[in-house]
């Protein structure tokens, strides 16, 4: 069974040359929800556009899209999202008392994973813009 | 033992459905991101194919608990990183309604725009 440590606050970012790697991951995972959090608020605002009619939903989307900068943030928010799944993964099974002592480990595997899936779908997101 | 981070106390109701909603959350996100930039590529989306979708139920159902679940998540964990991070008293009180009107608010507008793609609730 995994066990919670009290380490009162930690967020003293002061000593981040101490920080191991459960630290890190519990910063990125922290940072990657802020962002998240912060686009699903963003991205309802859009999608509203569907309320003033159809015209207005579609040439909002693709006026959106046929930017080279807005493809660039999906692919950042494609990272963001993909870490956060794979690290709630690992999170999950550590809550539930699995690989807890191949934590430092399985956050390094969801860091190489993120950042292959990543540059493996590059190409999808910037198509057409290119 | 290896030392576990979390800004959660474990065992409460909030780390509880934070975990819940964290289960479900992991496949329809993958899924969405899937579905919106693979199979149907984000530059091709028209009112129309948003339309057609959300006139299924299944998918209807699944965005509109998508929505629910992932604002929840999303909200609750901001909150219990402002905890973690000292915030108390009235300020917290303050920040709990914030997002909680926040949440209503999002929660409200995602639906009105998903009824007005399936044109009611698809049944």
């Amino acid at each position: 069974m995994s066990q919670s440590y009290n380490r009162g606050l930690i967020e003293d970012f002061g000593r981040w040359r101490e920080f191991t790697a459960g630290m890190w991951a519990w910063i990125f995972h922290k940072f990657t929800g802020w962002v998240l959090v912060g686009y699903l608020f963003t991205h309802i605002a859009v999608l509203s556009t569907a309320l003033t009619g159809e015209a207005a939903y579609t040439t909002t989307i693709q006026a959106l899209e046929s930017l080279l900068v807005v493809r660039i943030l999906e692919v950042g928010l494609l990272a963001v999202a993909v870490f956060h799944i794979l690290n709630g993964l690992r999170l999950l099974l550590v809550d539930l008392g699995v690989g807890l002592e191949a934590q430092d480990k399985s956050f390094y595997a969801s860091l190489v994973l993120t950042g292959a899936i990543v540059v493996a779908s590059v190409p999808t997101f910037v198509a057409e813009v290119l | 033992m290896a030392e576990r981070y979390s800004s959660f106390q474990g065992g409460t109701q909030r780390w509880l459905w934070q975990r819940i909603t964290a289960a479900f959350l992991v496949v329809v996100l993958a899924f969405h991101f899937f579905l919106l930039h693979f199979v149907n590529h984000a530059s091709e989306v028209t009112f129309g194919m948003s339309e057609a979708r959300m006139q299924t139920l299944t998918y209807f159902s699944l965005m509109i608990l998508f929505l629910i679940t992932a604002t929840f998540h999303g909200v609750n964990g901001v909150y219990n990183a402002l905890v973690n991070q000292g915030l108390t008293g009235q300020k917290l009180t303050a920040v709990k309604w914030t997002l909680i009107v926040a949440s209503a608010l999002l929660i409200v507008q995602g639906v009105r725009t998903a009824l007005t793609w399936a044109g009611g609730v698809p049944i």
